[in-house]
């Protein structure tokens, strides 16, 4: 029961922890993209296990009816923050496609050996 | 375990923790962003489960629509394998363990799922319910709407008229990435592709 | 995609339906589930889908590019509009009960009708451009 009781806050900590595992030990781009918006909906599953209550229903009032409602507070950040988030993956997918056209590879380490070669060649001349 | 929501908010979990973990150990990109579709779908479910309908709606809508759409768009700029390489990074467990045990640590003191006394429904809650924000003079002379001059859908009082800054500065935000967007992906002026095309030439 | 049959007649069934039902869940969110951004998510789907299935050329006819960039600004401009009428009215930032004076909680249900109706239209377009962005058109 106790266990079930914290899933939530040991569940959150599980999905942020994968996604900063693949920000961290994958180079490609994309794969760095995805991770990062795991680890935002991580966050948004401690934000809305937060406003949960025990017997609640959904924040829209009903007329005559005296049910406890869910805080509603969390429910809009994280509302306005789903779409941000996607917005900002739009802006990465974005820089990705420009470092693709410009490096012809996604992949960080490539791109930094790509980089330290050019730094040389720029030394020598 | 008599709470229908808690043992159902259990399953969605754990279904969602494992697409997770195969959406991003699969080196296929197309299959991580399929994986990462029907990821949006189960947190849709489970936003449902834990009462947040507002919030399900956009999720459904942006993570298993719009953002697939996003990804699986520019996947075709970018190609879709990742290069193989070790799974295993020590230096990436090293910090997902220290930062996940003080995380899980620093939960300890978070009340328990659902509790009715819980700062956060203790606390603001109430007040944003009661919605009595520009309500102190509802007179007596107009007609008498259907909801005793309250805006039922609480969400949507609080996101645009008690936090009606945020709100705005948000929608700045994302009319500043849609703007971000078009200026990185635009094309080049022809001055400027000529002076590309000679930098190629020179090197 | 557009040269099966199947798809195209029911998606060209579907997205009269996926407009209608994004401009309900725009109306409707002051007393159901719904609002801006979730309004603005779904009009832009719909839009995807029609691109998806007909077309860029046709959607670009349906809904040129001028067009979409236009509602981008004019949304944020309509919620700092009706913050700035406040101020105009000697209120303060974002008072909505200037809206109508003599009854402030209708003034508030429309302050926020305004409010979320620049929001979707804000949300629609500038994800519609940045799919459309992302694609490779230029505009």
């Amino acid at each position: 029961m106790s266990l079930f009781a914290t899933f939530n806050s040991i569940a959150f900590v599980v999905i942020m922890m994968i996604g900063l595992y693949t920000l961290i030990a994958r180079q490609n781009l994309v794969k760095k993209t995805l991770g990062l918006g795991l680890f935002q909906t991580g966050i948004f599953l401690m934000y809305i296990t937060l406003g949960v209550r025990d017997g609640g229903s959904a924040p829209i009032l009903q007329e005559g009816a005296d049910l406890a409602y869910s805080n509603p507070l969390p429910h809009v950040l994280i509302l306005t923050a789903i779409v941000v988030s996607l917005s900002t993956m739009a802006v990465a997918l974005a820089l990705i496609i420009g470092v693709r056209e410009e490096y012809g590879t996604i992949e960080a380490d490539e791109i930094a050996t790509i980089d330290r070669a050019e730094a040389e060649e720029g030394h020598e001349a | 375990m008599s709470d229908p929501v808690l043992l159902i908010n259990v399953i969605l979990l754990v279904i969602a923790v494992v697409t997770a973990i195969a959406a991003m150990w699969t080196r296929d990109l197309l299959g991580a962003v399929m994986l990462m579709g029907i990821y949006s779908l189960l947190l849709a479910i489970e936003w449902a489960n834990l009462f947040a309908m507002d919030v399900s709606y956009t999720e459904a809508a942006v993570g298993a629509g719009a953002a697939t759409i996003l990804l699986l768009t520019a996947l075709t700029r970018t190609g879709i394998r990742e290069k193989a390489g070790p799974n295993f990074h020590p230096t990436a467990l090293l910090t997902v363990l220290v930062t996940g045990g003080l995380l899980i640590y620093g939960t300890a003191d978070m009340p328990r799922f659902g509790d009715p006394q819980a700062p956060a429904t203790v606390n603001v809650a109430p007040e944003y319910i009661a919605q009595n924000v520009g309500k102190v003079d509802a007179g007596d002379d107009g007609p008498e709407n259907d909801f005793g001059d309250h805006v039922p859908n609480t969400v949507t009082a609080v996101l645009a008229s008690y936090r009606g800054y945020d709100t705005m500065f948000e929608t700045a935000v994302i009319f500043t990435a849609g703007v971000c967007v078009i200026l990185i992906l635009r094309p080049l002026s022809p001055s400027a592709r000529r002076e590309t095309a000679q930098n190629q030439e020179d090197a | 995609m557009s040269d099966s049959v199947v798809l195209r007649t029911i998606g060209g069934m579907l997205f009269p339906y996926i407009l209608v039902y994004g401009l309900y869940v725009q109306m409707h969110g002051e007393i159901g589930p719904g609002g801006g951004f979730q309004a603005g998510v779904l009009v832009a789907a719909a839009f995807i889908l029609h691109a998806l299935l007909f077309g860029k050329e046709l959607t670009d006819r349906l809904l040129p590019t001028w067009l979409v960039d236009l509602a981008m600004s004019l949304g944020v401009l309509l919620y700092i509009g009706v913050g700035i009428l406040g101020l105009v009215k000697g209120r303060y930032f974002l008072d909505y009960s200037v809206l109508d004076p003599t009854h402030p909680a209708h003034a508030e249900a429309l302050g926020m009708t305004l409010v979320e109706a620049g929001v979707g239209l804000t949300v629609a377009s500038v994800i519609l451009t940045m799919v459309r962005k992302v694609n490779g058109e230029s505009s």
